[in-house]
């Protein structure tokens, strides 16, 4: 156990995007999982399952992401990536107020129907589209701020992030394009999951977290976070 | 000599559809069934396969008229054969895989005069306008792109196919380079209209209301005058209880589909048959099926026959999209209504269905490897098989449309497959295997036993990543099982890719190596492409299509250009294909064989009940050496018949 190599104790998170089409969720993980970004990107189908790690300085914790379709057809199969989940993103347009009318829905049906301890994140997207986001961006590329002055904003920061402290919710602006606080939003996300709650997501033992089965699924996939867990002081 | 038209053949008609069961044939075993995975074909199929005796006979293509009395196959049935075979295989089996030229010399030049005046018709019609159109593309066309000269490079000297499109014959393919451009936003409506009006191919969707759902061209304001006068003009007939099914326009021609509360239209410049256009509105029809299942489509306009359905089906327009352009570009697949298999030896393809069983979960309804759009290995349930229509939709939306790929991670899709069940849902887990995560090893990649393919062979130049990518689709009927269905492909991978035998490996080497050659099929034979389609199995084959130039081009020609270039000829080809197709399926063609000759193309199509098989050489390859060819082609396919297809699949 003196050995420094040691891994870090880590822990899967299942995490779940939600919002309205064409806000960026898929776009938010590509960023964060690839580090990338692709103009028109296409609409997802169904829902995309991917992993990313988050290092924090005193663990590792494994997202397994759910990154859903907005489309209000599928909306009738989100209880089943929202069902378990530890942490969700839920993502608007700020260029498009409905999107953060769609937003507040999910909220309050996480709220209603998740597990209760979940961790939920407002996420305004497109920041670049933004006066802020080109001020941000502006060292990387030259070419923002074409549109109209620059600010196709409809979203105020402050409506977004006092309607997010009403209801206890982080609040971040993010741009996928330019990559302006993904990372943050993930981190932030991966600090506030409870400790309690990533022992009970990974350990078989749990009693109070009923149907778990999915997750303990989720973990017999992943024996090297077994391993891990074994080692773990905690 | 018997190659004149013979007004005493008996008329036999050939159901348009090509499912074998209309063909004349006595035998019931050649009856087969409508679905790829089948069990078998019973050797009898088989063994009428080794006798195509069918003649090769010049053909009037405006009449139709056919001089084959034997109706073609089988000349030990026929009763008094006009046909001269173009080989005797099962009687003395010629070493060399391919047709005896003594035979074929009986087919004498006599014919081929005559059928090089066969398919005048199409040249001959709207000349008018073909001047000008021609000086603006003949430069461009009759440059010879990269793509091009590999896919020349197959067959030997003389002229080839397409040297000189002559611009202006029916399916006018100038500008055809710019049919998948946008239409931009930018102009005024004029300009925009114009270049809408300029597109030769349109495929339009709109409720019996009159809602715009779909236009593959055109943002739905720019043309939604456009899409009013189509309703009024389909609901007109319809409430004379005499449904509209086409007309003509100009050079365009009109389909129209009716399903049940959405009207279909397809219009089309390019020449393409009726029916080739109705299979095509069908495609989309069952596009949407697929996303809504038809239960919950009738409901929508049950409840509101005013619905917008663009809300409801929001985010598949570039299915439809992908699916329409597949269709202008020219799809083999969906012209044949058949699947394309990747070409693998029968043990190799037999250890991965083994391997695929044996990790199968519970939950599993089918379980599909696919290599960059074509099969690798399919297991199902003995009950159940897979449509072609369905797959299609499948391989549409993983392999031309972009969006599943482009994710990354691992996708969830819940799908109606409609030829299945059109009623409700299936969840298909999609993964596309990582060359770099399952090939641990490339470097010493086990270079499969190749098949005898000549070392002469040029190497394929690395095809776009979609013809590479290698994607595991398990479909279940359970929503919940998504991870069951992810411990299948963890403990498939594992299998897939052990040390010893790694068959991910061996099926990327066979995906990489392209579509089989002509070179390599039939040495010294002067066709330049052809399409084979096994009917009983509801698959077909064929020789690269020209590729767009993907290593630095030595010709001047731009990247653009040369792509151009190469959607144009691809396009001639498949119309081409098109043409053959249309006239041997005609509904009331009784023909075997069609010989046709164009100014710019020589083509063939044979037809048994067994098999289809279509090729095109150059304008001045005679017949006799098309025969030759083709005859090749069905030797070398009969041979790898079970390297070439899937025969039953793995089935439990």
């Amino acid at each position: 156990m003196a050995d420094s190599n040691l891994p870090k104790p880590s822990s899967s998170v299942k995490l779940v995007l939600l919002g309205e089409a064409a806000v960026g969720k898929s776009s938010l993980v590509l960023r964060f999982v690839n580090n990338d970004f692709q103009e028109n990107k296409e609409p997802t189908i169904g829902a995309a399952f991917l992993t990313q790690k988050c290092n924090l300085p005193t663990r590792t914790i494994k997202f397994e992401i759910w990154d859903t379709a907005g489309q209000e057809r599928f909306a009738s199969l989100a209880p089943m990536y929202y069902r378990n989940a530890q942490a969700a993103l839920v993502v608007y347009d700020l260029t498009k107020p409905t999107s953060l009318i769609k937003a507040k829905h999910w909220v309050a049906e996480l709220q209603r129907q998740a597990s209760p301890g979940i961790v939920i994140a407002l996420v305004g997207n497109k920041l670049d589209l933004t006066s802020d986001g080109a001020g941000d961006a502006a060292d990387g590329s030259g070419e923002d701020g074409g549109e109209d002055s620059g600010d196709a904003r409809k979203i105020s920061t402050e409506e977004a992030k006092g309607y997010a402290e009403e209801e206890g919710l982080l609040f971040f602006e993010t741009s996928a394009k330019t990559g302006y606080n993904v990372t943050e939003v993930f981190t932030a996300i991966a600090n506030a999951i409870p400790e309690t709650s990533l022992k009970t997501a990974r350990g078989p033992g749990a009693s109070h977290a009923a149907g778990r089965t999915e997750e303990q699924r989720v973990n017999l996939n992943g024996p090297r976070d077994a391993e891990a867990k074994d080692s773990c002081a905690c | 000599m018997t190659t004149s038209p013979s007004p005493s053949k008996p008329p036999h008609p050939i159901s348009a559809s090509p499912s074998a069961s209309a063909s004349p044939t006595p035998s019931p075993a050649l009856s087969p069934p409508a679905l790829p995975p089948r069990r078998k074909i019973s050797s009898e199929g088989f063994s009428h396969a080794a006798q195509p005796t069918t003649a090769v006979s010049s053909i009037d293509i405006s009449t139709l008229s056919f001089p084959d009395g034997s109706r073609g196959t089988f000349p030990s049935n026929a009763p008094g054969p006009v046909s001269v075979p173009i080989s005797g295989p099962s009687a003395t089996p010629n070493p060399s895989g391919y047709g005896t030229p003594t035979q074929n010399s009986t087919l004498g030049d006599a014919s081929d005069a005559m059928s090089i005046m066969s398919l005048a018709a199409p040249t001959t019609r709207a000349q008018g306008h073909g001047g000008d159109l021609a000086s603006l593309v003949a430069g461009g066309l009759n440059r010879k792109s990269r793509a091009w000269n590999m896919l020349r490079s197959q067959s030997s000297d003389a002229v080839q196919p397409f040297e000189s499109i002559e611009l202006g014959i029916p399916g006018n393919l100038a500008g055809f380079a710019r049919e998948f451009d946008d239409i931009p936003d930018g102009n005024t409506d004029e300009v925009r209209m114009a270049l809408w009006k300029s597109k030769m191919k349109h495929y339009m969707i709109l409720s019996s209301a009159g809602k715009p759902i779909y236009s593959r061209h055109g943002d739905l304001s720019l043309i939604n005058s456009y899409m009013g006068v189509v309703q009024t003009i389909i609901s007109f007939y319809e409430e004379g209880q005499n449904p509209l099914l086409g007309f003509t326009a100009g050079d365009a021609r009109f389909v129209i589909a009716i399903e049940g509360p959405l009207y279909f239209v397809a219009v089309s410049k390019l020449g393409e048959s009726d029916a080739q256009l109705r299979s095509q509105l069908d495609a989309l029809y069952m596009q949407i099926l697929s996303t809504l299942t038809l239960p919950t489509l009738k409901s929508i306009f049950v409840h509101r026959p005013s619905t917008d359905l663009r809300k409801p089906l929001e985010g598949t327009e570039s299915l439809l999209s992908s699916l329409a352009d597949s269709f202008t570009k020219g799809s083999p697949s969906t012209l044949l209504g058949a699947l394309e298999c990747l070409r693998l030896r029968k043990s190799q393809r037999h250890a991965i269905n083994n391997v695929f069983l044996k990790c199968r979960s519970e939950k599993l309804l089918y379980g599909l490897i696919v290599a960059g759009g074509k099969l690798v290995s399919v297991i199902r349930p003995r009950k159940h098989s897979l449509h072609p229509s369905d797959l299609q939709l499948i391989f549409n939306m993983l392999f031309e449309s972009g969006g599943i790929q482009a994710g990354g991670g691992e996708s969830w899709i819940p799908l109606c497959l409609p030829a299945f069940n059109n009623r409700g849902y299936l969840y298909m887990y999609v993964s596309f295997f990582d060359s770099e995560l399952d090939e641990p090893t490339p470097a010493t990649e086990p270079t499969p036993a190749t098949e005898p393919t000549p070392a002469t062979e040029p190497p394929e130049p690395s095809p776009p990543p979609n013809d590479e990518a290698i994607a595991l689709i398990l479909i279940s009927p359970d929503k919940e099982s998504f991870y069951d269905l992810q411990e299948m492909r963890t403990k498939l991978a594992a299998q897939l890719t052990t040390p010893k035998t790694n068959h991910l490996a061996l099926i990327r080497t066979a995906a990489r190596a392209g579509r089989p050659r002509i070179p390599s099929i039939a040495p010294g034979s002067q066709i330049a492409h052809f399409l084979y389609k096994s009917r009983a199995n509801v698959q077909f084959c064929m020789s690269p299509l020209p590729s767009r130039p993907s290593s630095p081009s030595q010709d001047t020609l731009s990247d653009r250009e040369g792509l151009e270039t190469t959607l144009t000829t691809r396009r001639r080809l498949m119309s081409i294909y098109h043409e053959l197709h249309a006239s041997v399926h005609a509904r009331h063609a009784h023909l075997r064989v069609l010989h046709a000759v164009a100014s710019d193309a020589a083509s063939l199509a044979w037809i048994t009940p067994v098999f289809e098989l279509y090729c095109v050489a150059g304008p001045h390859v005679s017949r006799t050496a098309m025969a030759q060819g083709a005859n090749a082609v069905v030797q070398w396919a009969r041979r790898e018949e079970e390297r070439l297809f899937i025969i039953g699949g793995g089935v439990f």
